[in-house]
């Protein structure tokens, strides 16, 4: 598939049509999807009929919008009207959502067609989509290994060029790890850029929607798209959608970057000689260098794991059977709800529910929950004096290139360890980016992590662009 | 060590509405307790004084105007329902006789 600025560039100019465009992206979902297992759901008919009013405006000369014609492909935990939404759990099979997410609306008017609903792990809990009730995604790049997680469909959908674009969420990390796991550029957008409207909540004050792309500037177009205020989402941001493209190539010339020892420590070699080789490509584009070493970032992990379950068996009790999704019949109404929670959420869900429920429960809220709250504070004081000192921060965005299927599910543990780089941003709400950059063991990509502070994307585009054309992509 | 026991995993199951086999409820009892037990490395901590933070940028209230607006349909809504009577959700008996 073309690029998203090429495709809309062509459907815009007439020199493609929507619908040639679409009929690509369906044949490559058609040729791989049994393969690697990307889709659950296509929507050919509603695509089509997207891409035909694209090219019905295009041919009465209207204006179609920024991403034109441009496929893309939703994390099937977005709601978009009549189209089954799973969020990988048996617990909503069958069930189609009754509403649109506003990104989805906002896509359509700027001429987008989404194609369908991706993989991912359960809910968004996890870092490989192994926990998918309906099995896992497999890395198009090494189909023995993982394409990450959570918005691991997402990131295989853009890799294996089924579309140009896709949509993911990510609370701890679900858009960047499986980003740098398949070679893509993916994005954590500032909390409250991006209205969380329709997409399910896994953790509200971590979640954030954003895109996945093959180079940085099809992601700013994204990103100035789904950005802007939204009535519908309370935390919401009141600014309008910030100017993105217009800055991809801005620079890093008299930035000052924060190398983060705690944000590459405990790495695999070849992806700190990555972070290495980063370094040396943004001095050499005239930004400063400044070593920082942050060690709160080390005990975000530990605050995570308790406010991201915390606030998920909060979110995850509206599942009863009641009002929609499954329900397995009992004779009163508590047994209904717990064998309906019981048969309808998987291992991980549950180990997260649990751990939230003990978290918050009397007794151990202060020890735990409150805790993790102030651990929290301490991260955003962190991030607030490394910003007093530079203007972005640099690190890995994972410890490994893409692991091989089965070598954390027996461990929860160790697959939580492997979110480490990319926690801090979700505690603190500040946006970030991976960017790939070189490859590693076995031929496989690394992502780096270049991080900013609040609505500092045009900065972090900007320096995303430098190393992409280092790395050969200009 | 945070000492999570067997019993206070089957309690906060409970609490969930989830049941867990025996099996299941030693091995959550493991698992949960290696989360723990990472996490003890915040008590290390002297957070005396730190304020809690619930959210990154601070909430506020936000309101808007009381006036009516359009809402999802009632029979939409009540389409998505596993079991309704009468345009209303139905359940299991709620009241009974004491367990």
């Amino acid at each position: 598939m073309k690029s998203v600025r090429q495709t809309a560039l062509d459907v815009q100019n007439g020199d493609a049509s929507a619908l040639s465009v679409l009929e690509e992206s369906l044949a490559h979902i058609r040729a791989r999807n049994d393969e690697l297992h990307v889709f659950l759901y296509v929507d050919e008919e509603g695509a089509r009929a997207a891409a035909s009013a694209v090219d019905e405006r295009v041919a009465r000369g209207e204006n179609v919008g920024i991403l034109a014609g441009v496929p893309v492909a939703l994390k099937d935990n977005l709601c978009q009207t009549n189209i089954p939404t799973t969020c990988s759990s048996k617990i909503l099979e069958g069930w189609r959502a009754p509403y649109s997410a506003t990104v989805v609306d906002r896509l359509l008017l700027a001429g987008a067609v989404p194609v369908g609903k991706t993989n991912l792990d359960e809910f968004a809990m996890g870092s490989s989509t192994e926990n998918s009730a309906f099995g896992p995604t497999k890395n198009p790049l090494d189909t023995t290994r993982v394409p990450g997680g959570s918005s691991g469909g997402s990131a295989a959908a853009v890799a294996a060029e089924m579309t140009p674009l896709a949509l993911g969420s990510d609370t701890g990390g679900s858009i960047r790890q499986p980003a740098a796991l398949c070679g893509l550029v993916g994005v954590k957008p500032t909390y409250g850029l991006v209205s969380r409207y329709g997409l399910i909540a896994f953790a509200s004050s971590l979640d954030q929607i954003g895109p996945l792309t093959k180079t940085v500037t099809d992601a700013a177009m994204a990103l100035e798209v789904l950005a802007g205020h939204d009535p519908l989402d309370s935390t919401s941001l009141p600014e309008p959608s910030p100017s993105l493209v217009a800055h991809v190539d801005d620079g890093v010339a008299g930035k000052r970057v924060g190398v983060v020892r705690d944000l590459i420590d405990g790495a695999d070699d070849d992806v700190v000689a990555a972070v290495e080789r980063a370094v040396e490509v943004l001095k050499e584009a005239g930004a400063t260098i400044v070593e920082l070493s942050v060690p709160e970032f080390r005990l975000g992990l530990s605050a995570y794991y308790l406010i991201a379950p915390a606030e998920a068996s909060s979110n995850l009790a509206r599942f009863d059977g009641v009002r929609y999704g499954l329900r397995v019949n009992a004779a009163d109404v508590t047994a209904m709800m717990e064998a309906t929670r019981t048969a309808g959420f998987g291992d991980e869900v549950k180990r997260r529910i649990m751990l939230g429920t003990y978290a918050l429960s009397a007794g151990y809220y202060d020890a735990f929950y409150g805790q993790a709250l102030k651990v929290r504070t301490l991260t955003i004081d962190a991030f607030r004096r490394a910003y007093q000192e530079v203007d972005l921060l640099l690190g890995a965005t994972t410890p490994s290139v893409a692991f091989e299927f089965g070598s954390k599910t027996a461990d929860p543990m160790a697959m939580y360890l492997s979110d480490v780089f990319t926690i801090p941003s979700n505690l603190s709400g500040e946006p970030a980016i991976s960017i790939p950059f070189g490859t590693g063991e076995a031929g496989l990509p690394i992502g780096v992590q270049l991080l900013g502070p609040g609505r500092s994307e045009a900065q972090l585009f900007a320096g995303a662009r430098v190393l992409e054309i280092a790395d050969g992509r200009p | 060590m945070t000492g999570l026991r067997r019993e206070d995993v089957a309690h906060v199951a409970k609490l969930a509405r989830l049941s867990m086999s025996e099996a299941e409820l030693d091995k959550f009892t493991e698992q949960l307790g290696q989360v723990l037990d990472h996490a003890s490395d915040m008590n290390a901590l002297d957070l005396e004084g730190v304020i809690p933070t619930a959210h990154p940028f601070g909430l506020i209230n936000v309101v808007r105007d009381d006036e009516r607006r359009a809402s999802l349909d009632h029979d939409v809504v009540i389409a998505m329902a596993p079991d309704a009577e009468d345009g209303r959700f139905a359940v299991p008996r709620i009241l009974g006789e004491a367990p």
